[in-house]
């Protein structure tokens, strides 16, 4: 398989399904200078009809993704970072997520809107967001988040193909990640978690940009406290692979949820509700959530590293849930 | 340009045509009022009674291919663009076989196969919405335009100028109709709007008509010129027509406003430039049809309406499971 960074395999799937299918356009702010480097040479490939550079208009940008794709094209909008959801929030919750259900099913919303979230590169809290569970409340709308370049490839193919508005949330700072990615053609699937390291005492539950540090985390439980420890990958926040949680909680009895986002409603606290619902008689140990506290990124880094989620929360965590048995 | 250029007039049957889609809406409208009142609608109404012209006119010269988005005031855009009455009386009385099965009801009907991409809740959703129906024509490459109508109130959303900037930037087929009834909701557009709106597209190099949006005639002829401009690839047009509507923002308004927004001499001096009674003359004068032609019309439009009524009152409550269903995002 060849070695790509986490970039190219998402330039290789948008130029895969942008030569699938001729209706599929993309739109966005500098889509042809990229400053992530996602959408690098679209423009010269598929030219300005289907490649469109677009002034800073997010609120009328999102409305154009509705029209167009109710009109009969297949939407890619790059809002570059996610903060830029905001700005163009109006038409994604009013209208991407709702007219499905307001135009009684007659019609299909093909959108992909693409953003990069995340903080700890110092941007600054108004470009260091994690939407994540505020996209997730909205209903109507598929969440997704890659965390490898093979995953981001598939997730980036599913996410266009479906007909449904899809968020592709790309992990902030992570384009240069270098793994192998299959050759060819493939996607994977909404709704499909993957276990990313297997283990047998703890679930440690995660996605996006925080599975790397996890992994790291997991290594060190091993070697530190003797534990092993499952890593799960959600990939896909909306529709949400349940089974995948509950059954690796089974298997352990253990979870610890990582999670970028802000504690209050977040991810983390998502999933810790469903196994306090539905997976509790498996559980040994009270649901630890590693989150970001309830404030907005600083700017410096001494302030800002501290609050995101770290391998040494993650031991300081387990250590706890271990010595409660 | 302050009106249109041209002098031409609609043919009698065009014209006939057009008086019965407005009586439709009139009859519609003033029915739903009433039904409103009698508890027949789970929700509430806003009426477009005294625009019609605006909606028949412009969507004249359109054919279903071409899109129009709509107003949270939309029964009559959707009427005018042949939308059915039956299934919007069901889908206002929140019937399972309503346009949109109920779930939208009377601020989102809407039909797609008729390019009816839908009333809106939102003031001013449509400007994006019809600039992206604009994009998806311009790529399709067929002639279609897409009209976006909004009110005076939507004119100060920053949409308008994203849109005008987008529409006119790519040479999108839009048609910009911005029905100027003089009201932000509850407020008189002089307290919240400066200017002239139509001007408001002028910089971007769009061609502006401001006209009587309640002299169909003038309406439909500037429909003709600027859909047709639309239609030949040169980039959007926009259109600032003056009306009024009688009824208020919605239907409960004087349920709760404390103090009247507006006088009752107000509302009459409109009344007496109503465009369904000056068209009706002018079909009487110009011997396109007597008066008891008229009368006739309007009584098929009564039995129209009468038919509505009882296809939505016959229609069936959705089952509760009907928005999951829909919003289901994973098949």
């Amino acid at each position: 398989m060849p070695r790509m960074r986490f970039i190219q395999a998402i330039n290789q799937a948008l130029v895969e399904e942008m030569e699938r299918d001729s209706r599929t356009i993309l739109i966005g702010e500098d889509v042809e200078a990229s400053i992530f480097g996602d959408t690098r040479g679209l423009l010269d490939r598929f030219g300005a009809d289907r490649v469109r550079n677009t002034p800073i208009s997010e609120q009328t940008l999102t409305g154009i993704s509705v029209g167009a794709a109710a009109c009969g094209c297949r939407v890619i909008l790059h809002m570059m970072f996610s903060n830029f959801i905001y700005t163009g929030f109006d038409a994604i919750a009013n209208q991407m997520a709702k007219l499905r259900l307001m135009s009684g099913g007659q019609i299909t919303l093909p959108i992909t809107v693409i953003a990069n979230y995340g903080g700890g590169r110092s941007t600054a809290a108004q470009h260091s967001d994690t939407p994540l569970s505020l996209l997730m409340n909205l209903a109507g709308v598929e969440v997704v988040v890659p965390s490898t370049p093979d995953n981001a490839k598939g997730l980036m193919k599913t996410a266009i193909r479906s007909d449904n508005p899809t968020f592709f949330l790309e992990p902030g700072g992570r384009g240069g990640d270098t793994e192998e990615v299959p050759s060819g053609d493939y996607v994977t699937p909404l709704g499909e978690a993957r276990i990313m390291r297997e283990g047998s005492d703890l679930s440690l539950i995660t996605m996006g940009s925080m599975t790397r540090m996890t992994l790291q985390a997991a290594k060190r439980l091993e070697t530190e406290l003797g534990v092993s420890a499952e890593v799960l990958d959600l990939q896909s926040l909306v529709p949400l692979d349940t089974e995948a949680i509950l059954a690796s909680v089974g298997r352990t009895g253990r979870a610890i949820v990582v999670d970028e986002s802000r504690d209050a409603c977040s991810v983390a606290s998502h999933v810790a509700a469903i196994l306090a619902d539905k997976g509790f008689a498996q559980l040994k140990a009270p649901v630890q959530r590693i989150t970001v506290p309830d404030t907005a990124m600083p700017y410096a880094p001494s302030a800002e590293l501290p609050l995101l989620p770290n391998a040494e929360r993650i031991v300081i965590a387990a250590r706890a849930l271990f010595s409660e048995v | 340009m302050a009106a249109s250029t041209s002098n031409i007039q609609p043919d009698d049957d065009v014209l006939i045509e057009m008086y019965r889609r407005m009586l439709l809406i009139r009859k519609s409208e003033e029915q739903l009022f009433r039904d409103v009142k009698l508890g027949r609608t789970p929700g509430q109404v806003h009426l477009s009674d005294g625009q019609e012209a605006v909606a028949v006119g412009i969507c004249a010269p359109l054919d279903d291919r071409d899109q129009i988005t709509s107003t949270h005031r939309g029964h009559g855009h959707y009427l005018a663009k042949g939308g059915d009455v039956n299934a919007m009386f069901a889908e206002v009385y929140g019937k399972a076989e309503g346009i949109c099965r109920g779930m939208g009801g009377s601020m989102h009907v809407a039909d797609f196969s008729k390019g009816i991409v839908g009333a809106n809740g939102i003031v001013g959703a449509g400007l994006g919405i019809a600039t992206g129906a604009g994009l998806a024509n311009k790529l399709e490459g067929d002639g279609r335009v897409a009209v976006c109508f909004f009110g005076d109130g939507a004119a100060n959303q920053g949409s308008l100028m994203e849109s005008l900037n987008i529409s006119s930037l790519w040479k999108l087929p839009v048609l910009f109709v911005c029905e100027n009834n003089g009201f932000s909701e509850f407020s008189p557009s002089g307290t919240v709007t400066s200017g002239v709106i139509s001007d408001r597209a002028k910089p971007f190099g769009i061609p502006v008509w401001n006209i009587d949006g309640n002299d169909v005639v003038e309406v439909w002829r500037t429909a003709l010129e600027a859909v047709d401009h639309c239609r030949s690839g040169v980039g959007p047009a926009f259109v600032e027509a003056r009306t009024y509507r009688y009824s208020g923002h919605f239907s409960a308004e004087a349920m709760i406003l404390s103090t009247p927004y507006r006088s009752d001499e107000e509302i009459e001096a409109w009344r007496a430039k109503d465009p369904v009674a000056r068209t009706r003359a002018l079909i009487i004068d110009r011997g396109a049809a007597d008066a008891a032609a008229c009368e006739r019309m309007e009584m098929e439009a009564d039995a129209c309406v009468e038919g509505a009524v009882a296809f939505g009152e016959a229609g069936t409550a959705p089952d509760p499971g009907t928005a999951e269903q829909l919003m289901r995002v994973c098949s």
